[in-house]
Parts: C-alpha cells; sequence; structure tokens
C-alpha cells in the first residue's frame, strides 16, 4: 500500500534552512553611503551658493508675464497633442488598410516627419510663406475657389500648432498601430462571428483592449510634448521659456529665471504623472497584471504580484 | 432548396499553393449534431470557417437557412454584399472557438450581453436576465462578475458557449473547442455540448473526440485531403469505417 501524506514521518533534519544565517550586504551599504554624501553635497550648495537667487526666483516664480508663458506652454501642448492623436488615429488606420495607395501614402508621411528634426520643421512651417507666397484652395491644374496670403495666414502660433502637431501625428501613429496589432485577431473573430460591424468591433472590443498599450506611451509623447513646446521660443512665440529668455535678456537673471522655468515644467509633468497613472489603471481591467499605483514609487520593497486565479 | 439549415456544394479554398478544401459536400439538417472528424490539416477547421465567412470561398457555394452569408441572388447571379450585410447574416450562426476567444476587458455577463444588445437590439435588463439563465445553464452561476482570466479553461469555453447562445442562433459551429483545454477540463465542456445536442440544437462540431461523436453525434462526417471521405451514423463510421483513410485514422484513438 502506497504511503499517504497522514502516514509519512514528519522530519527535522539536523541543518534547517529555517535557521541559515542571512547573507550580508556590504556594497548595498556603501552605495548607500557614498549616495548619501552627494545628497549632502547638493542639498549644501543649494543653500550656500548665492547664484541660485532663491529670493529672484520666488519674486518671480508667480509673475504675470510667466503665468502667461506657462497657459501658452500648455495650450500649444494640449492644441498638438489633440492634432497628434487625431492624425496618428487615422494615419494607424491607414498604416493597416487593405488600400495599398493609403498604406503608402501613410507610411511616406510617418517616414518624413519622423526623418527631420522637430525645430527644422517649426522653422519650415514660421518660413513658409518663402516657399509658397499664397495658399490655394481649388482643383489642381483647374480653378481656384479661394487664395489666402501665407504670411497673414500662418501666423507664428499656427506654425507652432502646425509643427508640433503634424510631427506628434507620425509618432502617435506608430504607438497607436502597435496597440490596434497587439491585440489577437481572435478577438476580431469573435466579433464578427457575433455579427457585429467592424466599426463597433473596433469600437467595443480591439480599442478599449488597444488601449492598454496606446496609453502609457501616449502618457510619455504627452510629458514629451510640454518640454518640446520650449523649441517655439525660436520662433519668437512667447511660451514659458520665451517669456524667461526675454526676461533674463534684460535683468542678466539667467540661472534664477532658468530655474523658475524648470520648476514650472517640473510641476506640470509631475502633475501629468499622476494622471497618467490613474488612466492606466482603468484600462488595466481584466488584465493580469495591473498597472502599477501611482506611490509604488514610494515603496522600498516591491509589491508582490497577485497571481490570476486557476 | 431542400430545408437543410446547412448546405454546402463544391466548396474549394487554397491558401497560396496548397488547396486546403478541394469540392466539400455537406447537408446538415435543422436539430441535427453533426461532428466532423478528421486528421490535422484535413480541412476540417478551414471548412467551419468558411460557413460563418471568416474565411472567404474560392469556389463552391454555402448556403445557411437558404442564404448565402456573403452573397444576394440578383439576375441569375451571386453579388458580394458589403461588410455589415454580412455582419446581419452571420448574426444566425453561433460559433466557439479553440482558443475561446473571450473579450478579456469584459465580465462574464458582459461578455454575454454585448451582441445581444449591441446586434439584436435588446434591452440591457432582458439580456441580462438572460445571460444569467444561460450562465446557469453551463454550470456557471454566480461567475458573472468574473474576468475571463479569473476562470480556469473549460469555465472559460462554457461562458464562450453560453455567449454564442446568446443571440439564439440557427446554428451552431464549434471548432475544436476542447483542443486547448487541460485533460481533465475536456468533461465539464462536453457535457454542456452534449445537453444542447440532446435539447435539439443544430450543431456542426469539429473535434477529435471520438468518445462524443460516438454518444452525441446524430451523424458523423470524416474528412481527409480537403474531401468528405465517408459519412454516416456514429455506429457507421467508427465502429465499421469502409474506407482505408478512415480506418487509418481511427487505429489511432484504439
Amino acid at each position: 500500500m502506497a504511503t499517504t501524506v497522514q502516514d509519512a514521518p514528519r522530519t527535522t533534519p539536523d541543518l534547517d534552512v529555517r535557521d541559515a544565517a542571512k547573507r550580508k550586504h556590504p556594497w548595498r551599504w556603501l552605495s548607500a553611503f557614498i549616495v548619501l554624501v552627494f545628497a549632502a553635497q547638493l542639498v549644501k550648495m543649494l543653500i550656500t551658493n548665492e547664484n541660485f537667487g532663491w529670493d529672484v526666483v520666488a519674486s518671480w516664480l508667480r509673475a504675470e508675464s510667466i503665468v502667461r508663458g506657462l497657459g501658452v506652454t500648455l495650450m500649444l501642448t494640449v492644441v498638438a497633442m489633440v492634432i497628434g492623436v487625431v492624425l496618428g488615429v487615422l494615419l494607424a488606420v491607414c498604416r493597416i488598410s487593405a488600400n495599398p495607395l493609403l498604406r503608402g501614402a501613410a507610411g511616406v508621411y510617418i517616414w518624413f516627419f519622423r526623418g527631420t528634426p522637430t525645430l527644422v520643421q517649426l522653422i519650415f512651417f514660421y518660413n513658409l510663406s518663402a516657399l509658397l507666397p499664397k495658399l490655394n484652395l481649388g482643383i489642381p491644374f483647374g480653378p481656384v475657389f479661394a487664395s489666402f496670403d501665407t504670411n497673414t495666414l500662418i501666423t507664428p502660433l499656427l506654425a507652432a500648432i502646425l509643427g508640433l502637431g503634424l510631427n506628434e501625428g507620425a509618432y502617435m501613429a506608430e504607438i497607436v498601430r502597435g496597440g490596434l496589432l497587439s491585440v489577437d485577431p481572435g478577438q476580431r473573430e469573435a466579433g464578427q462571428a457575433l455579427g457585429m460591424t467592424n466599426a463597433r468591433i473596433m469600437k467595443r472590443i480591439i480599442l478599449p483592449q488597444a488601449m492598454r498599450f496606446i496609453v502609457p506611451p501616449t502618457g510619455n509623447q504627452v510629458i514629451s510634448m510640454v518640454k518640446a513646446t520650449a523649441l517655439v521660443s525660436v520662433i519668437a512665440l512667447s511660451d514659458l521659456l520665451y517669456t524667461a529668455q526675454s526676461i533674463y535678456n534684460r535683468t542678466f537673471e539667467t540661472i534664477p529665471m532658468l530655474i523658475v522655468v524648470c520648476l514650472w515644467y517640473l510641476a506640470v509633468t509631475s502633475v501629468l504623472y499622476v494622471v497618467q497613472s490613474f488612466i492606466e489603471r482603468h484600462y488595466s481591467r481584466g488584465a493580469r497584471h495591473q498597472a502599477p499605483s501611482f506611490w509604488d514609487f514610494l515603496r522600498i520593497r516591491p509589491k508582490a504580484q497577485q497571481g490570476s486565479a486557476s | 432548396m431542400s430545408t437543410a439549415v446547412l448546405q454546402a456544394r463544391g466548396v474549394r479554398k487554397s491558401f497560396g499553393h496548397t488547396e486546403v478544401l478541394s469540392g466539400i459536400d455537406l447537408d446538415v439538417n435543422s436539430g441535427e449534431t453533426v461532428v466532423v472528424l478528421g486528421p490535422s490539416g484535413s480541412g476540417k477547421s478551414t471548412f467551419l470557417r468558411c460557413v460563418n465567412l471568416l474565411e472567404s470561398l474560392d469556389a463552391g457555394r454555402i448556403t445557411v437557412d437558404g442564404r448565402d452569408v456573403g452573397y444576394d441572388v440578383r439576375g441569375g447571379r451571386l453579388h458580394e454584399l458589403r461588410p455589415n450585410e454580412i455582419a446581419r447574416r452571420r448574426r444566425d450562426i453561433g460559433m466557439v472557438f479553440q482558443q475561446f476567444n473571450l473579450f478579456p476587458h469584459m465580465t462574464a455577463l458582459e461578455n454575454i450581453i454585448e451582441a445581444p444588445i449591441a446586434v439584436l437590439g435588446e434591452g440591457r435588463r432582458e439580456a441580462t436576465a438572460r445571460a444569467v439563465e444561460l450562465l446557469a445553464e453551463v454550470g456557471l452561476a454566480g461567475r458573472e462578475k468574473a474576468y475571463p482570466r479569473q476562470l480556469s479553461g473549460g469555465q472559460q469555453q462554457r461562458v464562450a458557449i453560453a455567449r454564442a447562445l446568446a443571440m439564439r442562433p440557427k446554428l451552431m459551429l464549434f471548432d475544436e473547442p476542447t483542443s486547448a483545454l487541460d485533460p481533465e477540463l475536456v468533461g465539464e465542456v462536453l457535457v454542456t455540448m452534449k445537453k444542447l445536442a440532446t435539447a435539439g440544437l443544430t450543431m456542426v462540431v469539429v473535434t477529435h473526440e471520438i468518445s462524443f461523436a460516438r454518444e452525441a453525434a446524430d451523424r458523423v462526417v470524416f474528412m481527409d485531403g480537403g474531401l468528405v471521405i465517408e459519412q454516416g451514423t456514429p455506429e457507421q463510421v467508427i465502429d465499421n469505417p469502409q474506407h482505408e483513410r478512415t480506418r487509418a485514422f481511427l487505429s489511432r484513438f484504439l
């Protein structure tokens, strides 16, 4: 007869891993010490170095012109991202469409806008009138319905929006396409077998699942965009950076003004990070791995993943 | 046309240079359970996918309930339908997949009520009430709020069956419904399917479960090399196969 668990003898070995001596971690202690030394130095510099001009920082931080510059930066971020997302979804759908002409056209667009620097594109749109003095609305080689003077139509603001938005569209297209392709083809088939239309399958089945793969990189894109808007200072658009520059060109308080700028960018990106973590949680419904909570970065020990049932 | 729910004539399908279906003729009558057996690569899954047009046919014709799924007859000719019209015709054909294909972002209940609400225009309340009934029928009462990942493979497949049944299909297609399951979970899915067969649902089942064919099938169809080799009652085909290829296939299960 086979031994059952109940019959089995419970032995206790002389040496048991339960009583084993824990390993020592000398390098951990050493590296912690080095980091602390550097941190102490940094704090000392922040306090004692008068070139930071903390009083100047404090006086300018909430100055009206700076806040207005911040407003321009935020507005540019929002408008450029909206254009980028809409364009990105359209381009991604073109990229995976059955129509080879649409696929090719979207491919060329993405190739061009990802292959040239954003800064160059911005300056290009700013100087569009040198290439096309007039913008005409009409049929090629046919009648013209409306004509606009490029210089009056393309203001620095519009040049900035076009430059940032069209460029963002190319990056978003690749993110959206990756998300759509990450959804198992069986999902579409299940929807089809249930008699759902393609539009509904996309909206109810594919996109909600693709969002899990689209949202995290899109969050990164938004945070990148906040900072990329600083590029518009080269076309004399008074965003946060340009406003600060025009102040320190007058007062020569370069470092304090740049610190004001950095503090605002940090504040905005920090808020966005929190928002992103909440959105990620929302889209991870039913997924094996829950998205990390915002506060996870404060944990000293990583939280154990909860396993899925059976 | 006859009263057959499913009628296939001369169905051919190639992938590249490989011909997978070389002229399939098959009728399935109302209330009948037809089990399709055959070695891997014999084209049985492809045929099933042709029935609801997940794969297009190269030649031949398939009608379900007397209508072509992907075509209209006008002026003595077949005309390709638009995608939304094809979707409309798929409503009456339920399908259960090897990999379940439940929607992972929806609970078991949401999986079941999605199509009745979206496609049939049922109210949320009546769809929910019916979904609860269907879950109980497949032995999953009380698991309405579970996400697919929280269910075992056998449970997921039973939710998938309930999801297909919620559309009140005239024909149900089962594409190797137990092939992705751990051996100890196969039984619970087969029991559910046997119940449906007994209840008079018209079913076409592609499977490797010979015992299911023996116990639940009204008719067994043996396919090989893209052709129907022989068909008949389970006793005829499984216990007394006439064709050499059928015998060779079945000998592997004895």
